[in-house]
Parts: C-alpha cells; sequence; structure tokens
C-alpha cells in the first residue's frame, strides 16, 4: 500500500463523507459548506492524476464562484434556513432497492472493463502540458471548434440567465 | 509534479496550525464571564428586531452568475495565452474571436440594466 | 556550490547528510527537510505581518502629520507586540445564535489563505517555496478561499449587519477578480508560463514597460481585492460599523486584520513579481540572497503605494464600484489583452517588441482617455440643458 494510494483512499473517504453529509444535514449553509469541501476532494482527485492545472481551476471555479453561487441562491430564497420535515419519506425501501440494484449493476460492468489494468502513462520529463492544452485548444486539427462554441456555450448562458432575470423590463 | 503539491499540502496543514494556535492560546489564557448582554448580536446599540434574515437583493445573485461566465472564460484563456509563443497568427485571432464573442455577453448585459445596483 | 551561491541547496545538501548519517529512512528525510523549509517561510511570513503592523501605523502617522506609536521601545517598535499581547488576553465572546464551527473556522481559513500565497513567491533566483506550473491561476484560488472566509465570518455571526457586510465584500471581491485575472494574463503571454518563477526569469525587460497599463489595471484591482481602501467596503466604519467582523473579539480579530496586511504586502510582492522583475537586480543571479533584498525593497514600495492610495481617498460607494469594475476596468482589460496579444505576435522576434507594445500601450490608454472625456461632456450637456428654461421662467 503505497503512498498515493494511502492519499487517495483518505481523499475518497473525504468526498464521500462530504456527500453524504451535504444530502443528510438539515442546515442548508452546512449543506453548502460541505458541498465545498466535496469539490475540495476532487480537486485533490485531479493532482493525484498530475492534472495541476484543473485542479487549480477546479477550485477557482467550483469553489470560488459556483459554491459562492449557490451560498446567495440559498440566503436569496429562503426563508427557513433549516429544513423542518422529516428525512424519509414513506418510499424509502424503494429508493434503498433501487440504488442497490444499479450499483450491482455498475460494479459488475466495471469488474469486466480492461481500463483498471493500465498502468498511467507516463509522460516525458520536460513537456509543458499547459502548453501542449493550449495548442491543442487551437489547432484546427484538435479542440478548436469546440473551444469556439464553448465561447457561444457560455454567452447563451450569460444571455439566458440575464434575460430571466430581467424579464419585466 | 507531484512533490510539488505534497508540498503545497504541507504547507497548508502547517500553516493551519499558526491561527489554530493563536486561538488556543486565547481559549486557554482569555476570561471566561459570560452574560447576555454581552452575548447579544451588534444592532448600533439597540436591541435585535425580528430574525436575523432580512430580503436580499437579487443583484447580488446576478453579479455573481455574470462574474461566473467570465471567470470561466478567463480560465480557458491561460492555456491558450500560455501557448501562444509557439503558435502561428492563426491560433492567436481564433483566441480573440473566443473574447470578442464574451465582450458581446458583456455589452448584453449592459444595456438590459444587469449591471445597475438598484 | 557554496553558502552564497545557492543557500537552499547547500543547508539541505549538508542537513540531509546529517540525517542520512543518523540512519533516518530517505522519505522522512525529505519530509523532514520540506517541513523545515515550511516552517522557515511561516515564521518569516508571520514576523514580517508582525512588523508590517507597526510599519502601517507609522506610515498612516506621517500621512495624517503626527507621529505614530513611539511610547513602547524606540520609535515605538515593539509596539506590535504588545498588540498581540492584548489580543491574547481579551475574552473571546460569541454571540447567541451563532453557529459555532463556521464562526471559528472563518478566521483560521482567511490566515491560512493568505499563508499559502507564500509557498509560490519566489524571493530569490534559488529561493522559493516550491516551482508550480500553473502559479498564477494559483494565486486567484488562494483568492477564493479567503472570499469563502469572509462568508463564513458573515453567516456564522447571526447578525444583520455582518451579513450584509459579508455580501457586499464578496460582491466586490469577487467583481473585481476579472480585471485582475485579464491583467495577470498579459504577463503570462509576454513569458510564455504561468509560472511565477518562470514569469521572472522571462523579465529580461521589465514588463512594466512593456505594459504599463496592464499594471494599472493590476494595482487597482489588487487593491479592491484585498478590500483596502478606497474599496473598503467590509470595513466602512461609519456605515456598517466593520462589516463582517462585527461580532469577532479577541485573537480573531487579529487574525482578520493582520492577514489583510500580510495579504496586501503579499500582493505587493507579486506585483513586484509579475511586472517589476521580481528578485532581479545587479549580481542577483550570483547571489540569490541580494535576490530577496530587492524583492523586499519592491514590494514594501508598492505596499506604501496602496498604504498611500488607502489614506488619500475617500471610500467608494458600491454602486460607482461595480460600474467602475464591470464598465470601464473589464471592457478595457479585454481590450488591452486583445492588443497585446496581436502585437506580441506581430512584433514576436523584430526588434521592436518592446517598442511596439509600449505604443500600443499608449494608444489603447489616448483612446481610453479621449472616449472618456467624449462621454464626460456628454454626460455635462444632459445636465446643462433642462437649467435654462427654469431661470427664465423664474423671472417671470
Amino acid at each position: 500500500m503505497d503512498f498515493m494510494q494511502i492519499i487517495f483512499l483518505l481523499c475518497a473517504a473525504l468526498i464521500l463523507g462530504a456527500a453524504l453529509m451535504v444530502v443528510t444535514t438539515r442546515n442548508m449553509i452546512h449543506a453548502a459548506l460541505w458541498l465545498i469541501a466535496t469539490l475540495f476532494g476532487v480537486a485533490i482527485l485531479y493532482v493525484l492524476l498530475n492534472a495541476g492545472f484543473l485542479a487549480v481551476v477546479q477550485v477557482v471555479i467550483y469553489i470560488g464562484a459556483i459554491a459562492i453561487l449557490f451560498i446567495f441562491a440559498v440566503m436569496l430564497t429562503r426563508r427557513e434556513m433549516r429544513d423542518q420535515g422529516p428525512q424519509l419519506n414513506n418510499g424509502w425501501w424503494m429508493a434503498v432497492l433501487i440504488s442497490l440494484l444499479s450499483f450491482g449493476g455498475l460494479f459488475l460492468l466495471f469488474t469486466n472493463w480492461s481500463g483498471f489494468g493500465k498502468m498511467m502513462v507516463n509522460i516525458p520529463a520536460g513537456t509543458d502540458t499547459l502548453r501542449e492544452l493550449g495548442s491543442a485548444l487551437v489547432s484546427p486539427n484538435a479542440f478548436v471548434i469546440p473551444f469556439e462554441v464553448a465561447s457561444v456555450l457560455l454567452l447563451a448562458a450569460l444571455i439566458g440567465a440575464v434575460y430571466v432575470s430581467f424579464r419585466g423590463k | 509534479m507531484q512533490n510539488e503539491w505534497i508540498y503545497i499540502g504541507l504547507f497548508m496543514l502547517i500553516g493551519a496550525i499558526i491561527p489554530i494556535g493563536a486561538i488556543t492560546v486565547a481559549w486557554l489564557l482569555g476570561p471566561r464571564k459570560p452574560n447576555p448582554v454581552k452575548q447579544s448580536t451588534y444592532e448600533c446599540g439597540m436591541e435585535t428586531v425580528g430574525e436575523s434574515w432580512i430580503q436580499f437583493k437579487a443583484q447580488y445573485y446576478i453579479f455573481a452568475l455574470v462574474y461566473l461566465v467570465f471567470d470561466v472564460e478567463t480560465v480557458f484563456l491561460f492555456p491558450w495565452a500560455v501557448a501562444l509563443g509557439k503558435l502561428p497568427l492563426f491560433a492567436v485571432l481564433e483566441g480573440v474571436l473566443f473574447i470578442l464573442i464574451l465582450i458581446t455577453g458583456l455589452i448584453f448585459a449592459w444595456r438590459k440594466g444587469a449591471l445597475e445596483w438598484v | 556550490m557554496n553558502f552564497w551561491n545557492d543557500p537552499i541547496n547547500f543547508v539541505s545538501v549538508w542537513l540531509r547528510s546529517l540525517f542520512s548519517g543518523w540512519g533516518m529512512a530517505d522519505w522522512l528525510v525529505n519530509v523532514l527537510l520540506a517541513v523545515m523549509g515550511i516552517v522557515v517561510l511561516i515564521i518569516c511570513a508571520m514576523i514580517l505581518d508582525i512588523m508590517l503592523v507597526w510599519v502601517e501605523r507609522k506610515v498612516v502617522a506621517r500621512f495624517q502629520d503626527r507621529f505614530g506609536p513611539n511610547r513602547v521601545g524606540p520609535f515605538g517598535l515593539i509596539q506590535p507586540f504588545a498588540d498581540i499581547i492584548k489580543l491574547l488576553i481579551k475574552e473571546d465572546i460569541t454571540p447567541i445564535g451563532a453557529d459555532r464551527i463556521i464562526f471559528n473556522l472563518a478566521p483560521i481559513f482567511a490566515m491560512t489563505a493568505v499563508l499559502l500565497l507564500w509557498a509560490i513567491l519566489p524571493l530569490g533566483s534559488v529561493i522559493y517555496g516550491v516551482d508550480l506550473n500553473v502559479g498564477v491561476l494559483y494565486i486567484i484560488a488562494t483568492g477564493a478561499i479567503g472570499t469563502l472566509s469572509i462568508i463564513m465570518a458573515g453567516w456564522a455571526s447571526n447578525n444583520k449587519f455582518a451579513l450584509i457586510g459579508a455580501f457586499r465584500t464578496v460582491a466586490q471581491m469577487v467583481s473585481y477578480e476579472i480585471p485582475m485575472l485579464v491583467a495577470m494574463l498579459i504577463p503570462t503571454i509576454l513569458a510564455g508560463t504561468m509560472s511565477v518563477n518562470g514569469i521572472v526569469q522571462a523579465q529580461n525587460v521589465w514588463f512594466v514597460i512593456l505594459s504599463p497599463i496592464g499594471v494599472l489595471i493590476f494595482i487597482i484591482s489588487a487593491i479592491a481585492e484585498l478590500g483596502r481602501s478606497p474599496f473598503d467596503l467590509n470595513e466602512a466604519e461609519s456605515e456598517i460599523v466593520a462589516g463582517f467582523h462585527i461580532e469577532y473579539t479577541g485573537i480573531k480579530f487579529g487574525m482578520f486584520y493582520a492577514s489583510e496586511l500580510l495579504h496586501t504586502f503579499t500582493f505587493g510582492g507579486f506585483i513586484a513579481t509579475l511586472f517589476f522583475g521580481g528578485w532581479r537586480g545587479p549580481f542577483a543571479e550570483t547571489y540569490p540572497l541580494l535576490g530577496v533584498f530587492y524583492l523586499f525593497i519592491k514590494a514594501m514600495f508598492f505596499y506604501w503605494v496602496i498604504m498611500w492610495v488607502k489614506y488619500s481617498m475617500p471610500r467608494i460607494r458600491i454602486d460607482h464600484m461595480l460600474a467602475f469594475n464591470w464598465k470601464f476596468l473589464t471592457p478595457l482589460a479585454f481590450v488591452l489583452l486583445i492588443v497585446t496579444a496581436v502585437v506580441d505576435k506581430v512584433l514576436a522576434q523584430t526588434n521592436y517588441h518592446a517598442t511596439g507594445l509600449l505604443l500600443a500601450n499608449i494608444i489603447v490608454g489616448w483612446v481610453t482617455i479621449e472616449i472618456l472625456r467624449i462621454h464626460a461632456r456628454s454626460l455635462r450637456k444632459k445636465d446643462e440643458i433642462p437649467a435654462q428654461p427654469s431661470t427664465q421662467a423664474a423671472h417671470h
């Protein structure tokens, strides 16, 4: 059990535990903060996969913008910060059954997948992964069309959000 | 590369010790005499009326939303900026197109009045 | 390799031989050396933080034409230590209904976010914590943790004013991150790398000469990001009485205050690193400790500039501040980015690289001032016209 595996197990425990707390805690702001812990755990996962850029992007965008947006939305719309009703409803046994079946199905599917045996590709030292990503984003053979379409998608999101909020004006 | 991030993780743990240590020292050293008047929340010297919830302006949410879109855009621009030295002029123009599409969005939000504070 | 040419390596090689001689395993030696380096960096940062309290009070006193603290110790140098001892022995009051865990976590997050920045600040040519290849975005990531701590502080205090203050502060800090990100893209384009160390080493010509407007945008957004005056709504004493840290007493308040001062100094260090050559100076490559000295002088100069702005200008109202950001700084920053990218690519290998970029910046600045002048003139015309009929009506 080498060092990377220990860190991965701790990180996975953090993510799963924090995600469980997100859905079970009664206080909405606590739920948002546990979500931040989950997102931070995902950033650690990116670091373990040698994707430092994605880890920092995860912190900047998810924790720095999206989590703050969640907290603003919670505070703007909720009168009661605490969820008062019961935690479980009548159909809880069906939910447990379906989730166990899905988990079993996924488990069987993944035991037959060959990807688990592959070793991580060793990138030759000295290649700047960030530069490769940058040239891939604008190279006509690689990802330039998704790059430009992403900007159109962001424009659509901005216009949609502004339009929905300002329908009256 | 992971060694650098392990360093950052260690830095975070050790860096958290300073404020935790300071707060612990203060907790050990400080007097503890709670009384209800001291612990009531501050409202310019008056008693708190109503609970601590008021109608917040929707403007906070709109600004956070516009910030989110531009944040994602700027993050997309970072790999482009790093690779710019080795790429032809065409790549610069692709990035410029990306920026111009989003400036159009900013102008739209401006004209719709989404960037006002009232 | 002797001590003066390469201090960190020299000391670490000596320590490594010492520890291996004692029979420690290899990984333990690595971890121990890293931890010792981290502890040294953090202790330097905290001592600097304490001295910054003294610098702040002396400089504000001089701006206001009075002496600062000069009773406690020679020139008042022991004053910060007296302050810390006072803060440590004050009572820790938690208001009723406050969320205890979040209330206590917020100052810890604020301080940790600032200390994390010291891991990547290059203090000398070979003196730095780590050389992350995503250094520039890492600065923003730590800013995000700081923003989070403000929301946590405002929410956990169970106080309307704290919540309003926290929201306004977060709206301001979050808005000014866009021009800051775009202004940080400019050294990235010019240096071809996101690593802060790489940006310093690519500065044969300081980037302030290649992009003066970029420096201006970065300094303005950095001041707003730090929450310093004239953007200091979070501490607007006359308005919402200390904003998000109303309910904090004792050393927790001290943590917020000290983290703000250290954040300001660290940002002064980053302004110097990204645009003014960082540790570069005469003989800084051969004697790295000289590089530390140069960076310290430059960072202190920018800390003084930020304080100068703070104590000279009145507070800006929040709607003016947000309008300034979204309607002026962000479009200007994007236009500057486009111009810099195009000019840099067109003039890449020629001799006119530096002068071309400088000229492009001057043109962008001149066009901006012209646009502002036309806009101001049109606003003034709109205000003048209704005045005349009413004076005529008064005569009748």
